[in-house]
């Protein structure tokens, strides 16, 4: 092994009963270096770092970390010798402080034995800083939005003392500008000779961040490059084996304007966070909602869903008043929403998968409250081969497919009781780039056919991409919405932050 | 590929079948030791006293099955148990028609059984306590409203047609145990064939996903405690007919345990969201087979809560194993 190698990895297998998810992989990551890992949703990313940290053991192959090899490998044995990750599925208290969650296992303490909560609460309060958030330490997790939930598994592992850094999709609910400042980190990390292995489908981020790119196809080494070498696009040919063609579907004609919206929002207002946010959906409309984090866009959405009390304005659907007190009433309105909180709230992790795509749309497949499984599970092949759910079957439980395909998973659930209204919260998080593609596409289809789409995205590209027409919240309101040839980075910027 | 699929659910299907056939097992090896080594055990009758011994506390696992997979516990069961059986009886004693007087005691002990249970959900639905506060509460509660009817003795029926029931059986099995596998079928048809049952096991699996995905969850739950105080009502009937008497004191005394025992035995998950009727029955029996066949064998009557104490904690550690 030279001595400018870090984590050399020889000959990686991996099953899970009797299926190959890694076959022989090899991967070196170079001391004080940025390097991106890519590959389709189900292409092994997130298995191979499970074997490096430690959290399952690989059945084949050799890893060498700083020269010595690495066997019998647990999480705290990673932890002592330097291997941090952020983990995809987040590994957060939901009732606990965000500071006990970042200091968990780690306390600080007087004298060995007592915590010393100010000292704690101090380093917090930098970690955040740093990080240029604004969560309160002794804010409970659970209170949190799902961007404030990966700002804090940043900071938790920031906290760590660390030789090699592992990212698994870090940025996927991230705005630009936090995205920007991850990076500024990453790279003042990396001055300091601290490696990075940074996971993520958004391929432009890893063009900027990354030194080298490894990809990964249906678990095997494609190859290793340096990112100078490769654009974007390159990327996702090496990704899917073929080049990809344009992702984003055309954008539908404008309606007809005497047509009443399909849902109005009219000077809603929320005990917090919103306040008189007006707007107008159509039907066969794709809207963009674009904002930073804080502005009120999930706060909103929930609110139209059900979850979250208004304190004052209307919600119209077809023109009519409605009130909605729970999921169950906007569901009977024809109302869709995609929480952005796929594990907490998006799926039932144990549930098979075709008890997921069901789940909302259950009475479909029912005789007088019998459920009729074969057609329950036609429903799911249907949607596996549709958006190319990498699993062997709907009966495999949701929790035991990649990151993406429970995302794609979660699409599903939400499509299948078709709504006339479906509010997308970051739809696509995780989902690879060619898949990206499979659901804009179908997302357009719903739409040519008259459904009304509501898409909030922290991602901007998906946003331009996808709408003629975007409001953009900023502090609890609309501040403005954006049409045809406005739709473009620098004047949703411009409005989300108030500033040029 | 297609190929490969087919197997892999082939091997999926067997491991599944394995971990799902523990309880099945457990229970066929303990008879197939019992049977062999005492002679006493395998007498005909001896079975059938199990069998319908097990019922009483069988037909209240299987509603503890249920609250358990919604995510919630209920330990008033055994004294809602007594309170109902000791208000079906008195009720009866003052109808002077024996036909009348027992079917009025059969509702009066079921109302009772499902008021309870529904007096539970609400609690613990509506008011939002957890369920195990709510239920230790009405624990005390159900108790002691039966000892304060009953003057903390025993209540007991004049009535032959209701002694009658009590030792009616069909096809050599006795009522109860008809009651219990009847119930245990219908049961288990909810939990794996209805939409009521899959809302069941999502309730208790996610809460939150199941109330995004527009399920009324806090109907659900208060659904399976009203079940449970159902099972609760059948068992007092068929308990009060046997002994043709009702005792405000001991009848159903720590029937919550062993319900709660026997559907864990039987591998429902002690958090909520999955489960089987099949293995609290299998449970059921194990436990039922554990005692008997100790009395059998003439171990201390004293030590055997420490036998079953045991039994509960190894479930629970093969559970866990499964989860690792
Ligand atoms: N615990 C598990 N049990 C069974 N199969 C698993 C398990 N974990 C992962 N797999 C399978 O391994 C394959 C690779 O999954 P992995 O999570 O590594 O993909 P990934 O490259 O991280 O994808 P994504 O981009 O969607 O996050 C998938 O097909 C998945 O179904
Ligand atoms: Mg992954």
């Amino acid at each position: 092994m030279s001595a400018e190698m870090l984590l050399e990895i020889r000959g990686l297998s991996k099953s899970y009963s009797g299926v190959r998810v890694l076959n022989s992989v090899s991967l070196s990551v170079r001391k004080g270096s940025v390097t991106g890992l890519i590959g389709e949703n189900g292409a092994g990313k997130s298995t191979l770092i499970k074997c490096i940290n430690g959290v399952t053991r690989p059945d084949a192959g050799e890893i060498l970390f700083a020269g010595e090899t690495l066997r019998r490998t647990t999480i705290e044995s990673a932890l002592r010798r330097g291997i941090v990750t952020i983990p995809q599925e987040f590994n957060l208290a939901n009732e606990m402080t965000v500071r006990e969650n970042i200091f968990l296992g780690h306390e600080l303490k007087h004298g060995g034995v007592f915590l010393n909560h100010s000292a704690m609460r101090k380093r917090t309060a930098e970690l955040l800083e740093r990080l240029e958030s604004r969560i309160s330490p002794d804010a409970e997790v659970s209170t949190l939005s799902i961007a404030e939930k990966q700002i804090v598994e940043i900071a938790r592992a920031l906290n760590r003392a660390c030789r090699l850094l592992i990212m698994d999709e870090p940025s996927t609910v991230l705005n630009p500008p936090e995205v920007e400042n991850l990076f500024r980190i990453m790279r003042a990390m990396r001055g300091d000779g601290i490696s990075i292995i940074y996971v993520s489908h958004k391929l432009n981020e890893v063009k900027t961040v990354c030194d080298t790119v490894a990809v990964l196809r249906d678990g095997e080494f494609v190859c290793e490059k340096p990112t100078a070498e490769l654009t974007a696009r390159d990327m996702a040919s090496l990704m899917v084996g073929r080049e990809l063609s344009r992702i984003f579907p055309p954008k539908p004609a404008p309606p007809a304007e005497d047509a009443p919206p399909a849902l109005e929002l009219d000077g809603v207002t929320l005990e917090k966070l919103v306040h008189h946010a007006s707007l107008k959906l159509h039907r066969g409309e794709i809207l963009g909602l674009a904002g930073l984090g804080g502005s009120g866009r999930t706060e909103l959405a929930e609110a139209v869903y059900g979850i979250r009390k208004t304190v004052s304005g209307r919600i119209l659907v077809n023109g009519r008043e409605v009130r909605i007190h729970s999921p169950a009433q906007a569901v009977a309105s024809g109302i869709a929403y995609l929480t952005e909180d796929r594990q907490s709230s998006g799926i039932i992790q144990t549930f098979p998968l075709a008890w997921n795509c069901s789940l909302i749309s259950l009475r479909k497949y029912c005789l007088a409250s019998f459920i009729r499984k074969k057609k329950e599970n036609a429903a799911a092949e249907e949607y596996i081969r549709r958006f190319r759910i990498k699993t062997n079957s709907g009966a495999t439980p949701i929790g035991e497919l990649s990151g993406g395909n429970q995302q794609k998973g979660a699409i599903a659930k939400s499509l299948d009781h078709s709504p006339e209204i479906f509010i997308f919260d970051e739809p696509t998080r995780g989902i690879d780039i060619k898949s990206r593609g499979d659901i804009y596409s179908f997302i357009g289809e719903l739409a040519r056919r008259g459904m009304a789409c509501l898409i909030i995205s922290s991602d901007l590209e998906e946003v331009i991409g996808l709408c003629r027409k975007v409001a953009v919240m900023r502090g609890g309101t609309v501040a403005g919405i954006l049409e045809d040839e406005h739709v473009n980075e620098k004047e949703i910027m411009y409005l989300a932050t108030g500033v040029k | 590929m297609n190929r490969n699929q087919t197997t892999l659910r082939k091997q999926r299907a067997w491991t599944d079948i394995l971990n799902e056939s523990k309880p099945f097992l457990a229970l066929a090896a303990l008879l197939l030791v019992c049977i062999i080594s005492n002679e006493h055990f395998r007498s005909p009758q001896n079975l059938i006293n199990i069998t319908r011994q097990v019922s009483y506390t069988g037909i209240v696992a299987l509603g503890m099955t249920f609250v358990i997979i919604a995510g919630g516990i209920d330990l008033s069961i055994g004294s809602l148990l007594a309170l109902a059986g000791v208000s079906g009886i008195m009720l009866m004693g003052k109808i002077a028609d024996p036909a009348a007087a027992v079917l009025a005691a059969f509702a009066a002990t079921l109302a009772i059984g499902i008021l309870g249970g529904v007096v539970n959900g609400a609690i613990i639905t509506l008011g939002k306590v957890p369920s195990f506060i709510a239920t230790l509460g009405t624990l005390s509660i159900y108790r002691s409203l039966s000892l304060y009817m009953a003057d903390a003795g025993t209540v007991s029926s004049s009535n032959d047609m209701f002694r009658a029931l009590g030792s009616a059986d069909f096809l050599g099995l006795p009522l109860p145990a008809w009651v219990f596998f009847g119930l245990a079928v219908v049961f288990g048809v909810i939990l794996r064939q209805t939409s009521l049952g899959r809302h069941i096991c999502a309730t208790g699996a996610n809460a939150k996903a199941a109330e995004y995905a527009a399920i009324k969850t806090g109907t659900v739950r208060f659904i399976t405690y009203a079940i449970a105080g159902l099972t609760a009502g059948v068992s007092a009937f068929l308990f009060s007919t046997r002994l043709n008497s009702i005792s405000s004191t001991d009848a159903g005394l720590s029937y919550e345990l062993d319900a709660i025992a026997a559907a864990i035995i039987g591998g429902t998950a002690m958090n909520g969201g999955r489960g089987s009727i099949a293995g609290t029955v299998a449970g059921v029996f194990i436990l039922g087979i554990i005692s008997n066949a100790l009395d059998m064998w003439g171990a201390p009557v004293n030590l055997q809560g420490l036998v079953k104490g045991s039994i509960i904690i190894i479930a629970v550690l093969i559970q866990r194993q499964k989860n690792a």
